[in-house]
């Protein structure tokens, strides 16, 4: 079952095309992750899906609700039910650990204090942080910072989380651990999750189902091993990081 | 598509860029600034982080504008001081620097200098927070950038600038009136009488609402520059300077404007 589908989507920035006729379905309940070469549109993928961009034509539909025809008010409440974890995490620098995971919950529910002290705890704790709350993003590593993004992506029980690039520029271990996280937030939260990565080995042991984009469309989905048997040059090429092929460099 | 223009014809086109830039950056600063009053109209305001805004922008301004302020004071006292007790007209040196003060000086040069301290900071601010994708993951978490970082500033500096203002007024009459005393030797009592005599209360109230009016203006010109930070580091430190330049020459061009209003 379709949780998101784009479906036929043109998006230019400028003169740059940067999806064309784009189609993607987002099944429920499952990891769909995205693949593609830099700069192929993937975060922008994301952005569609909660609103962030506009299509120029084509449709969002997240929830059988079309998100190009709502209204801003309207847009920023659904907001509010997908989770954003960024690539860099976009932590807020003047708040601690804790006020980070707390803003959403402060700000778009009616909890009181001691109710979210509790979430965020329990939040951050879900991610492996604990006792960190009281620290600023500055003073966290990497692999810290990414597990706040998720811990303030996935606080108020999204239905739809959607990962940017989660496990770029981490060690091993680190990336070995967000995969884990990602796959265990989606089982404790019983929804959807959308990841960008460039990371084969990541999405071979999280993914469900596997999008690759190319020049603007989606030109290969399926399971990890259907992508992987995939008969699709560019597709056989990005998957073995090869400079020969069809991709041109 | 872009068409090529003929050799002769180029500089019309930049006119014409250049006249779609400025109209669609008045644009997005009377876009900005609904937006900004519709949350404060419903009351959508919020208070603790627009203490620390006045905290920030406003109270931490205060030694800057006094000092300002107080030089400012005593210069245009000596001055008139000096050419006063010369025509023996001694008995306008007060009013004459109260006046100026009070409906000049006082409020444009505060908003001057805490648009170089409150406008940078805002822009840089701001700027920061774009280039490192905390603007859009505060939109993605369904909250209103506006709402959560606009409007605390925009409420502190309508408040805070009135009150720098205050300040500054009197710290400028109160340098003016020792410099008129120790330099020129007017009496204070002359001054004080001065004072009373050619200025009149509502100079320092309008004064006042230039000085609202400059606060609004520093932070709109702050945060629309920030907020449209484009290009990392090198964006930021543009939006900075253009934050503060802009902010400056707009005060000067509303405080001319204010002055043909309200003193006519």
């Amino acid at each position: 079952m379709n949780f998101a589908r784009i479906e036929n989507v043109t998006l230019r920035f400028g003169e740059k095309l940067v999806l064309q006729h784009c189609t993607l379905d987002v099944q429920a309940r499952a990891i769909t992750c995205l693949i593609g070469l830099s700069g192929a549109g993937k975060s922008t993928i994301l952005r569609l899906l909660n609103g962030l961009r506009t299509p120029e034509s084509g449709r969002v539909i997240v929830k059988s609700t079309d998100l190009a025809h709502l209204k801003e008010r309207d847009l920023v409440a659904f907001r509010q039910k997908i989770g954003f974890s960024f690539q860099f995490a976009a932590l807020f620098d003047s708040l601690t650990v804790f006020d980070n995971v707390a803003l959403p919950l402060r700000e778009t529910t009616t909890m009181t204090e001691p109710e979210i002290r509790k979430v965020v705890e329990a939040t951050l704790e879900s991610v492996g942080l604990e006792n960190v709350g009281e620290r600023m993003p500055s003073e966290l590593s990497g692999g810290m910072l990414k597990r706040v993004g998720f811990a303030r992506a996935v606080v108020n029980n999204p239905e739809l989380v959607l990962y940017d690039e989660p496990t770029t520029g981490l060690d091993p271990i680190i990336t070995h651990v967000l995969t884990d996280t990602i796959k265990r937030l989606r089982r404790q939260l019983n929804g959807t999750a959308v990841v960008v990565s460039h990371d084969l080995d990541s999405i071979y042991a999280m993914a469900d189902y596997v999008a690759m984009l190319f020049e603007g469309a989606i030109i290969e989905y399926g399971t990890v091993d259907e992508i992987r048997r995939s008969a699709n040059p560019i597709v056989q090429q990005f998957l073995q990081g090869s400079e020969v092929g069809p991709i041109p460099l | 598509m872009s068409t090529r223009v003929p050799a002769p014809l180029r500089p019309l086109e930049e006119i014409g860029r250049g006249a779609t830039s400025v109209l669609e950056y008045a644009g997005g600063l009377a876009i900005l600034t609904a937006e900004s009053a519709g949350f404060i109209a419903r009351l959508r305001v919020r208070l603790k982080e627009t203490m620390a805004q006045a905290y920030f922008l406003g109270f931490q301004s205060t030694v800057i504008v006094l000092l300002t302020s107080l030089f400012t004071g005593m210069v245009v006292s000596y001055e008139s001081a000096q050419n006063a007790v010369s025509y023996g007209v001694s008995n306008l040196v007060g009013g004459a620097v109260a006046f100026t003060t009070a409906r000049e000086l006082g409020p444009m040069l505060s908003a001057v200098v805490v648009a170089g301290r409150a406008g940078a900071a805002i822009a840089a601010e701001l700027g920061s927070m774009v280039v490192t994708e905390q603007i859009e993951a505060l939109e993605a978490l369904g909250l209103s950038p506006i709402r959560m970082l606009v409007v605390p500033r925009l409420v502190a500096m309508i408040v805070m600038m009135p009150i720098l203002t205050i300040l500054a007024d009197v710290i400028a009459i109160v340098g003016g009136g020792y410099l008129a005393h120790t330099l020129a030797g007017i009496p204070y009592d002359t001054f004080v009488e001065s004072i009373r005599t050619y200025s009149d209360f509502s100079d320092f109230w309008k004064g006042l609402i230039k000085a609202g009016l400059f606060g609004a203006l520093i932070v709109i010109v702050g945060c629309y520059q920030g907020l449209s930070t484009r290009g990392g580091a090198a964006g930021v430190g543009r939006s900075t300077t253009g934050a503060v330049v802009l902010a400056i020459i707009l005060i000067f061009v509303t405080n001319f404007m204010m002055s043909l209003i309200l003193f006519r």
